[in-house]
């Protein structure tokens, strides 16, 4: 059985081996961006997204759901910075809070979110549109559904790209062309004329990663870009993305709930639990000394292939119900090592070193504020 | 999967495979549209139609309303195909121009009730809330009531016209094809190339037109085939009560009504006009049916 693996995982290897080749073009005006960025980078001390206490309630029939509740976060330009959690912990909505794009009925009901300095919290429609695509791109979960089944690859590209720059349709195709070769798919131009259903889910997501590179944007939020992915084109959709990311030095916000992947991706990490922020820091730091109990069982339910286990580890229980847990820790429910101080008072963040932070009783007695 | 075939050293795809046939979704619906025999019948019955329609002036010269009191009530012969009606009126050369009619009403009145039933629907079903509440209310008041009779109370208002009953039926048919992209924007709206859209900065009015409006063609196509047939009949029916085209006009309905008398002795005064309505009304339903099974398989039965 192992060397069935074995002799898989060698494939795969292999292949993107072979693959690498695609992604080594060299596209010159994207090193100009990158030297651009790297200065300034340099002088902006200021993160290029900062959220501040961001809350965003969904007002239901059966009450207010605090979806997100109370988040902080920043990142820097040319940073990659991994979101983890359970389905239902909030990080989707984290995502579109920032894009501005919750639609009803929720609403950020508290916080601020800062872009290049600027506060975009209740910016008017019309401001966020000339932020989204252009500065502020996102990628999405399932990349079968993401492209409109009726129009071709090359007119929602061209389409994406003309709406924030106005150039002729004849430049946006070259541009587009440009883009799926960057994002490294095969005969490019040929691409332009074919439709999403044509494509293979990791070719699509790719196209998804060229629609949004397509204006050079600041930050990219990916929401769970590979999770409908299988592991080989996962690896890939990864390694360009990282790629990307050091060639044009924009930010990544890469939204999963696969630890593997923050570990090859990222180098800050933030760990959610029901809305709220349970643990953050390097990721270094998180996996080698995981704080939150919280934490330690997400890192216990990674299968270890060195060991034979019959049954793998996971968290019993499910992530409450926002809004259903009043007092008390919010993970109190679940947790191997609560105390009797967990059932009535909230943790809050307690700063252990390096910006490592953890919402926890054990690291101290800091109560939510 | 095509990414993980390629390979450094895979040879270069000629210009032949570059250029392999892509079938736009369009292109795909005419091919198997044409593989259904009965949907083709249909199409050339409604074609026969139109062209009938079309060249009715060089085939009959000397219009509809020629009156040869001498040949009044003659059966069918070679010099009257159809035979004569009351008048001494050709019924052939009345049923051609009749066609001119009976297709204008069917095809204005449904591209009027398309357009303002897609666009009321788009609105109702994109903004929700309030305008959704009153459009919606609206087009459940118009659909309590029958369509017809909807239809006879327009026209009672406007006055009894062709025109008239061709804005009767347009209107009647409005709340179906407003439901119809209401419902269908409502689900396109959760899609998540949607958001997607969105999250490239693309704004509302683009988004309907560039992306929910091309997604929702398919049922409003469909819908649309199958309610000009409707649409004809009812401008018969309308025709027949006296409240649509008013004579000499030939429209088909009122063809029946002022031959109704002589059902008994001249049958083909009656029978003609009656089988010209059934005739055109089966084509639109044919190729309708064709269209449905063509444009979307999953509504098929």
């Amino acid at each position: 059985m192992s060397t069935f693996f074995y002799i898989i995982l060698n494939i795969a290897n292999s292949i993107d081996n072979n693959l690498n080749f695609l992604y080594n073009t060299p596209i010159s005006e994207f090193k100009e961006i990158n030297a651009r960025a790297k200065k300034g980078g340099a002088i902006l001390s200021e993160p290029i997204l900062k959220v501040q206490n961001l809350k965003t309630v969904f007002f239901t029939d059966d009450g207010q759901v605090p979806a997100v509740d109370g988040i902080d976060f920043y990142i820097n330009e040319g940073e990659i910075l991994g979101i983890v959690g359970e389905s239902g912990c909030g990080k989707s909505v984290t995502s579109l809070s920032v894009m501005g794009l919750v639609s009803e009925p929720g609403k950020i009901v508290d916080g601020k979110i800062h872009f290049n300095g600027e506060d975009i919290t209740h910016a008017p429609e019309r401001k966020m549109r000339t932020l989204r695509g252009n500065e502020i791109a996102m990628i999405f979960q399932e990349p079968m559904t993401s492209l409109n089944p009726v129009f071709t690859i090359g007119d929602q590209l061209t389409e994406a790209i003309r709406i924030h720059r106005k150039i002729s349709k004849k430049q946006a195709k070259d541009r587009a062309t440009e883009l799926l070769q960057l994002a490294g798919l095969p005969r490019p131009k040929a691409l332009l004329d074919n439709y999403p259903h044509q494509l293979s889910g990791g070719m699509r997501q790719r196209v998804m990663i060229a629609m949004a590179m397509a204006c050079d944007p600041k930050v990219l939020i990916a929401d769970e870009p590979t999770t409908a992915l299988d592991v080989t084109i996962q690896k890939q959709i990864l390694n360009l993305m990282k790629k990307l990311n050091r060639e044009t030095g924009t930010a990544i916000v890469l939204i999963t709930h696969d630890l593997g992947v923050v570990a090859q991706m990222c180098e800050r990490v933030i760990v959610m639990y029901a809305g709220k922020i349970v643990e953050e820091g390097a990721v270094r730091d998180i996996f080698n000394h995981p704080s939150h109990p919280y934490t330690k069982g997400l890192l216990a339910s990674v299968p270890d292939l060195r060991r034979q286990t019959s049954r793998l580890y996971s968290i019993p229980g499910n992530v409450p119900k926002p809004g259903s847990i009043t007092e008390g820790c919010l993970f109190y429910p679940r947790c191997q090592e609560a105390m009797a101080i967990c059932a009535q008072k909230r943790p809050g963040l307690v700063d252990l070193k390096n910006g490592h932070r953890v919402r926890c009783f054990l690291h101290g007695e800091v109560e939510e504020a | 999967m095509l990414e993980t075939v390629v390979k450094p050293n895979a040879p270069v795809p000629g210009p032949e495979e570059q250029k392999e046939k892509v079938d736009s979704p369009f292109r795909e619906a005419l091919r198997s549209f044409k593989k259904n025999k009965l949907a083709i019948i249909g199409t050339l019955i409604i074609l026969l139609f139109i062209i009938l329609a079309l060249l009715a002036p060089l085939i009959r010269p000397e219009g509809y309303n020629h009156q040869l009191l001498a040949d009044r009530l003659k059966p069918p012969s070679s010099a009257h195909w159809f035979g004569t009606d009351d008048f001494g009126r050709d019924i052939l050369t009345r049923i051609l121009y009749g066609a001119r009619i009976s297709l204008w009403v069917g095809f204005v009145s449904v591209v009027g009730a398309i357009v303002a039933g897609t666009f009321l629907g788009i609105l109702a079903g994109y903004y929700g809330k309030t305008v959704d509440m009153i459009i919606s209310r609206i087009f459940d008041i118009m659909l309590a009531f029958p369509s017809i009779l909807l239809a006879i109370a327009i026209v009672a208002i406007l006055g009894p016209s062709l025109q008239n009953a061709l804005i009767a039926i347009a209107t009647v048919n409005v709340p179906n094809f407003g439901r119809l992209v209401r419902s269908k924007v409502l689900s396109l709206k959760e899609e998540e190339f949607i958001v997607a859209a969105r999250a490239i900065g693309m704004r509302d009015a683009r988004i309907l037109f560039y992306h929910i409006l091309p997604n929702s063609l398919a049922p409003i196509i469909v819908q649309g085939t199958l309610s000009i047939a409707t649409a004809i009949l009812d401008a018969a029916a309308l025709g027949f009560l006296g409240l649509g085209a008013q004579p000499p006009q030939p429209e088909w309905g009122r063809m029946l009504s002022d031959s109704r008398e002589y059902i008994t002795n001249a049958p083909w005064t009656v029978l003609f006009p009656g089988l010209a309505i059934g005739l055109t009304v089966l084509g639109f339903n044919l190729f309708g049916d064709g269209m449905r099974d063509a444009l979307d398989p999953r509504m098929k039965k």
